[in-house]
């Protein structure tokens, strides 16, 4: 064990490679006390549902969960825009002694007239399932009665982690998914998975797709539109992306509709160049492998000398990652790699014990693996490791910069394109303009009045 | 029935006022009793604004602790707190989730203290905030209640401290009060205080609990402290501390309203002349004296201009306040608060100062407030930062104060308060008419 007092019942989720056997013991509810970066259920099914651009989402509750979510997240739409609002049946007092179906099924309708959407999503937040409203059966009036799909999401907070939130808007997807037929199905076509369009990256990567030869039928949920997710099922292949998120609609959609997927990462040269070349061997079309080696090549040209002067610049450097997905950290491993910047510290808040086998076998010896870790292990572990940028989501932000350690946000509140060769750029850019930074050098050195 | 649903919300829930006033004590930390998610949004809230580091911690409900009740997640909570953080205070906020599902929180952390007799803990302040029933306002009013029922020793002495209940302000805020105690040669409680906790400096070391705050010590004091400064006009007796202080501990309390614009600064002071028995020092007439004087270069460039005001409900009512001193007419005020007596306080200002009647709102949500401005229309619009959107949409400018402020660095140094942070906040709304003034005309003005 690294030599810092780790809560007890922590310890078997900290490991320091290089040290013995070791098994990650993830995916547990996070402890009680302890300052956990997680979020809830809820904010699993928004992360994943909140892009679909044209559905009214409503979060039956009271006010805190809808707030605290109004637009927090850089998904863009090329269209509607009704993500962007924050509609909560605010429950009161009265709501929670008499229940609030009443209410809830008002503010449906209410909103139904008001934006005309293409579906409507009920979240039932904590309180909803302590009230015992039931939320499925006026979903389904309501369905019936508007003519339009009104599907309810059981995000209940305390009834499981955020990989739980994850199914439950899987579960809602799925519930549209077939609704609707294309007029003529494309045979070389896919949908892309997991990939929620933060700083318009879906739209990069759709275009890679498009320049291969490859219909792209429908982003989940990134740019996402009812009408496109409903006929997701005549797409050949799902590329899916981040493994937390969405693997889950992709085994549904594999053992109903027989459609296989492939699992893939857009972050860094590496996997994004494997990613467009793992889609065109799938279809087997010598004109679409051409495509692609020529897409890859001119992409890679463009940027490579770039990224070399960066690594001159970067070599050596350390990094700590803690991120949502494991997925994303292999990733990001890769990609610091290749600028020359070592990471000295990795996990994320919902990996799977395959994950840790993975991150463990792709990491250097004393590289320290955390799960569900917290801020002080956090920062404590960050400064051990000597770490020149922390690479995490919002909440780490200011434990990092107070103690003169760099910061870059890969989490879902970016703003800056991260994804493909382009976004790879923006990366390299962003790491280099925070560690090179002549502003740490105040932060560690002492003031003349101290 | 009124509305069912709302629309981008200008009140944030219970808890959160609570963990932010709980800020202002040293050494403390707070734990939700509820579900994880509830901390972590309420973190991240706070950390988009304050950009420091900020823990607070949950109790985890799972479906177990749903059903069976929430003491033995309070339990194990407390004493992974008091491993990890060592704190001397843990502060416990329920949720919606735990007052629903009616646990006891109090009758657990008696059980706790049974269990730990003989060994020391830290003390446990309850508080309960079900945003069912509040906005984070009253939260915050509730947790500065909590922390003095909870300490309060003695009875009222002349030669003891004045308490200082300031409400939500900034960090800019709170160092200013004090160094205007100063001035008056006062000794003070304030509660809470967290200009240090949520703005310090850099560090060396983590600091599991920020450094900062008013120290656990320094709080008994509030029950002998020679009088009570409370901001806010529109306050509960439940919510109000100085109102506990004064059935319980004899200490005469003043409860005025939160000092932006020149009245209601001069009635702070006026009211710290007769605590303090000195007469208002030279520095602040000369800062008033300023004041007036830019009132005077302002006034064209902001006569008769709308202004849409909207936040917690003693923040709008004084900057509508000063507002109407500056001659700009109010054209929407929307309080965020849950609670009563925010539109009757509102017209009763506007009627003071014969002014056109604005459309006002309790319990204000952002539709609602765009939809009157569309219909009063409005020149500029104050107030903290999620009233981006409308400002975007109508093109007007958007003029940052209060909380929170989450696309700008700094909203913890706006200063508010005072002839010094009205002046800041006249500088900041002329300037933005001007800017708009300016840019709208062919001319490009390079003299205004
Ligand atoms: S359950 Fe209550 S306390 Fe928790 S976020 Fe929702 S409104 Fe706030
Ligand atoms: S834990 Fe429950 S109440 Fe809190 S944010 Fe999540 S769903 Fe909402």
């Amino acid at each position: 064990m690294p030599a810092i007092d780790v809560l007890k019942a922590r310890q078997t989720q900290v490991f320091k490679k290089g040290q013995g056997e070791f098994e990650m013991d993830c995916n547990r509810k996070s402890l009680s006390g302890a300052v956990s970066q997680r979020a809830c259920v809820f904010c699993g099914s928004r992360v994943v549902l909140y892009p679909v651009a044209d559905a009214v989402h409503l979060v039956h509750g009271p006010i805190g969960c809808a707030a605290y979510t109004w637009d927090i997240r850089g998904s863009l739409s090329s269209g509607p825009e009704l993500h962007r609002l924050s509609f909560s049946t605010d429950l009161r007092e009265q709501d929670i002694i008499h229940g609030a179906e009443k209410k809830m099924e008002k503010s449906v309708r209410d909103l139904v007239a008001k934006y005309q959407p293409a579906a409507v999503f009920v979240y039932a937040t904590c309180i909803v399932g302590i009230i015992g409203d039931d939320v499925d059966a006026v979903c389904k009036k309501l369905h019936r009665e508007l003519e339009l799909p009104v599907i309810p999401v059981h995000s209940e907070g305390f009834k499981g982690t955020k990989r739980d939130g994850y199914r439950a808007a899987c579960d809602a997807l799925f519930k549209l998914i077939g609704t609707a037929e294309p007029e003529k199905p494309e045979p070389i076509s896919i949908n892309i998975m997991g990939e929620f369009n933060l700083a318009g990256e879906a739209w990069i990567i759709k275009n890679y797709y498009e320049k291969m030869g490859i219909k792209v039928v429908s982003v989940f949920t990134g740019d996402g539109r009812v009408a496109e997710i409903k006929q997701a099922h005549r797409a050949a292949l799902n590329v899916v992306q981040c493994s937390g998120s969405m693997l889950g609609l992709a085994q549904m959609m594999k053992e109903k509709y027989g459609t296989p997927f492939i699992r893939v990462s857009f972050f860094g040269i590496e996997d994004t160049s494997n990613a467009l070349y793992d889609v065109a061997s799938f279809f087997k079309k010598d004109e679409i492998y051409k495509r692609t080696q020529e897409l890859v090549k001119s992409e890679v040209a463009e940027i490579y000398p770039l990224l070399k002067e960066y690594r001159k610049k970067l070599k050596g450097k350390r990094a700590a990652v803690y991120v949502g997905g494991a997925f994303k950290a292999f990733s990001l491993i890769l990609a610091l790699r290749s600028i020359g910047i070592d990471v000295v510290l990795a996990g994320s808040q919902t990996g799977t014990k395959e994950d840790y086998e993975i991150l463990k076998d792709m990491c250097d010896d004393g590289t320290i693996l955390v799960d569900d870790s917290n801020p002080i292990e956090l920062s404590r572990f960050a400064l051990e490791t000597r770490a020149d940028i922390f690479i995490g989501g919002v909440k780490e932000r200011p434990m990092a910069m107070k103690l003169g350690i760099g910061f870059c946000d890969h989490n879902h509140e970016r703003k800056i394109a991260l994804a493909g060769f382009e976004g790879m750029m923006n990366f390299a850019k962003e790491v280099h303009d925070t560690i090179c930074s002549p502003v740490w050098n105040y932060y560690r050195k002492k003031a003349w009045y101290e | 029935m009124s509305k069912a649903v709302t629309q981008n919300s200008c009140s944030y829930c219970t808890p959160l006022g609570a963990s932010l006033a709980f800020k202002g004590i040293e050494n403390a930390i707070t734990m939700l009793h509820g579900s994880q998610g509830c901390a972590t949004y309420m973190r991240r809230f706070l950390i988009s604004h304050f950009r420091e580091p900020i823990d607070i911690a949950s109790s985890s409900f799972t479906e177990e602790t749903a059903i069976f009740g929430g003491g033995a997640n309070l339990h194990l909570g407390l004493d992974n707190l008091i491993s990890q953080y060592h704190p001397e205070l843990i502060a416990v906020a329920s949720t919606c989730l735990s007052e629903t599902i009616g646990d006891d929180m109090n009758l657990h952390i008696k059980d706790y203290v049974a269990r730990k007799k003989g060994e020391s803990i830290p003390f446990i302040v309850p508080v309960s905030t079900p945003s069912y029933q509040g906005s984070h306002i009253e939260g915050f009013y509730l947790a500065v209640v909590a922390l003095v029922q909870a300490f309060a020793k003695g009875e009222s002495n002349p030669s003891g401290p004045v308490n200082v209940f300031p409400g939500m302000v900034s960090c800019e805020d709170l160092r200013y009060l004090k160094e205007v105690l100063k001035e008056f040669d006062l000794s003070y409680v304030m509660v809470p205080d967290y200009s240090e906790t949520l703005e310090g400096g850099n560090w060396e070391e983590h600091h599991p609990i920020p450094p900062g705050g008013t120290p656990i010590q320094v709080l008994k004091h509030t029950g002998t402290a020679r009088a009570s400064i409370e901001f806010g006009q529109v306050i509960s007796d439940k919510q109000s501390a100085a109102k506990y202080l004064a059935q319980k501990h004899g200490v005469t309390s003043a409860r005025i309203p939160l000092p932006i614009g020149i009245r209601c600064t001069d009635i702070f002071y006026q009211t710290l002349e007769e605590i303090s028995g000195k007469s208002i020092p030279f520095s602040l007439r000369k800062n008033r004296g300023r004041l007036v004087d830019a009132y005077g270069d302002a006034h064209k460039y902001v006569f008769g201009k709308r202004a849409v005001v909207y936040g917690e409900d003693d923040f709008v009512l004084s900057i509508a306040s000063f507002l109407l001193e500056i001659g700009m007419q109010l054209s929407v005020c929307g309080g965020s608060g849950k609670g009563e007596g925010f539109e009757e306080k509102m017209m009763q200002l506007v009627n003071d100062n014969h002014a056109e009647v604005p459309i006002i709102y309790e319990g204000s949500d952002f539709k609602e407030i765009e939809m009157a401005a569309m219909e009063k229309g409005a020149d500029v619009f104050i107030g903290n930062s999620k009233g981006y959107s409308i400002s975007r949409s109508f093109d007007i400018p958007l003029v940052r104060v209060g909380f929170p402020i989450h696309d700008r660095i700094g909203g913890q140094r706006i200063l508010h308060l005072g002839y010094k942070g009205t002046l800041n906040l006249l500088d900041l709304i002329t300037n933005e008419l001007i800017r708009t003034k300016q840019s709208l005309s062919s001319v490009g003005y390079s003299y205004i």
